[in-house]
């Protein structure tokens, strides 16, 4: 799990344990390469978010790893960071950019989307693998993703994106071969967060 | 569907005992906050909130204990309050593993606070606590006529109680917790009215507390416009049951988890 200074892991750290995992938490990039999977968490703003991603090297480890096939997940902030653009309060910050799109403002009468809401994952799904579709999660957030914006090929098979809704339609998660991402905190979702970790885990075990 | 209407068992935590008395059967340890919070897990509660009323320095050190312990076994979002009153307690009550920290005295003594946790740590997880009552006879006098109070209640402000939920969001507070000290310990209802006129006044979400005493009670603080209720003593007493809650708002068209 990568250490760049964003909030408490703990939760994360335990979650992760939980469903078997052995969890290092570190801002070491040769450990954070090494590792078999990466969580990158993230809580706060998107410009101080990247801002500590970016002290620690957290950009270039993240495409090293998917360069070697590496499972990488990206959790709330942690997931909106791997976008192109951030737009919070018309502050424009570079993200990751491994998906085209921006994170801004979602069109909702209350904001922060705080509480547990359910999600529309589509078929073939890993990280849902086994859960209703009235599954909720628990989903803390005021800017998301309203456009996938990722041109479909005629030849390759498109990432599968969960959308979800709040006041308006904005994306839940997204399973991109390697890279792995979720707008809810898996590790605050109770017995289905520990569902979602354990197919993550499933996944990058092979 | 949409986001579920949230209910949230309340924990009074004195040098890291639950204060009030609880029934609770296969219970080992029902004065252990972590042992409470993992029973309320259990039964479907979808934040826990501890409201930390330890008076002493070393009885919060406890409390950081207990924080920490709990983030580690239950795994649903945890708000604390009380007491806080620094950016620094803020950051500390976040690393010992809460989600959301609640401030209210501090932020009366000094708005600015709530606008520097926010822009530190983000508006999701600072919480503005307001103990809000109708003004006494013979008091100042408000707009709304409800003003904050402090030291539970016993203590009024002058405050109007919906300018200070509205001020509270324009310095970026994330969500109100909206306590009615005419309601508290009533067990007669929530204060509708009250949770009308400060959901009016602001978009982020409300959290309705004081005077649940019935499962008839929470679809109409709903109805208000509450986006999550929150109780204590009718969940420690066990007189109700978060299923049972959860049960009556469903009942009532309501979304629930």
């Amino acid at each position: 799990m990568l250490d760049y200074g964003s909030g408490n892991l703990r939760s994360a750290e335990r979650a992760l344990e939980r469903v078997g995992a052995d969890v290092t938490v570190t801002a070491d990039p040769h450990a954070a390469l090494e590792a078999d999977g990466l969580v990158v968490p993230g809580v706060g703003a998107f410009a101080a978010c990247m801002a500590g991603l970016a002290g620690v090297d957290g950009p270039r480890i993240i495409d090293q790893r998917l360069a070697g096939g590496r499972p990488v997940l990206g959790i709330c902030v942690g997931m909106q960071v791997l976008f192109e653009l951030g737009v919070e309060w018309g502050e424009r910050t570079q993200g990751c950019g491994q998906w085209p799109g921006t994170v801004e403002q979602i069109k909702a009468d209350v904001l922060p989307h705080m509480g547990w809401n359910t999600v529309r994952a589509p078929a073939g799904s890993t990280l849902f693998a086994g859960l209703d579709a009235d599954t909720r999660f628990y989903f803390v957030h005021s800017f998301g993703v309203r456009r996938w914006e990722l041109a479909e090929s005629d030849v390759l098979k498109p990432p599968l994106v969960t959308w979800a809704h709040h006041g308006e339609d904005f994306v839940a998660a997204v399973e991109n071969g390697a890279l792995a991402a979720t707008q809810f905190h898996p590790e605050k979702s109770g017995d289905a967060g520990a569902t979602v970790l354990r197919n993550w885990l499933r996944d990058v075990v092979g | 569907m949409g986001v579920a209407v949230r209910v949230i068992p309340c924990l009074d935590v004195d040098a890291g005992r639950v204060v009030k008395g609880v029934n609770f059967v296969d219970l080992r340890d029902a004065g252990d906050p972590v042992e409470m919070a993992r029973v309320y897990d259990s039964e479907g509660a979808d934040e826990l909130t501890f409201l930390d009323v330890t008076a002493s320095s070393g009885g919060r050190a406890t409390m950081l204990d207990v924080v920490r312990r709990t983030a580690e076994q239950v795994f649903i979002p945890l708000t604390v309050g009380g007491g806080v009153r620094t950016t620094e307690d803020v950051d500390t009550l976040l690393r010992a593993g809460a989600d959301k920290v609640g401030i209210n005295t501090a932020a009366i003594q000094r708005p600015e606070l709530l606008h520097e946790a926010s822009r530190r740590f983000g508006a999701q997880c600072i919480v503005l606590s307001v103990d809000a009552r109708k003004v006494a006879d013979g008091g100042v006098p408000t707009p709304s006529g409800w003003e904050v109070t402090t030291h539970g209640g016993r203590r009024g402000t002058g405050i109007d109680a919906v300018e200070w939920a509205a001020r509270g969001q324009e310095l970026g507070v994330g969500e109100i917790l909206l306590n009615s000290m005419d309601a508290d310990g009533t067990r007669a209802g929530f204060d509708l009215e009250m949770i009308e006129a400060v959901r009016a006044v602001v978009d982020v979400p409300v959290i309705a507390s004081g005077g649940a005493g019935a499962v008839a009670h929470f679809p109409p603080a709903i109805g208000a416009g509450a986006d999550a209720v929150l109780a204590a003593s009718v969940f420690h007493f066990g007189q109700l049951r978060i299923k049972d809650v959860k049960d009556g708002l469903r009942a009532a068209h309501v979304e629930v988890r």
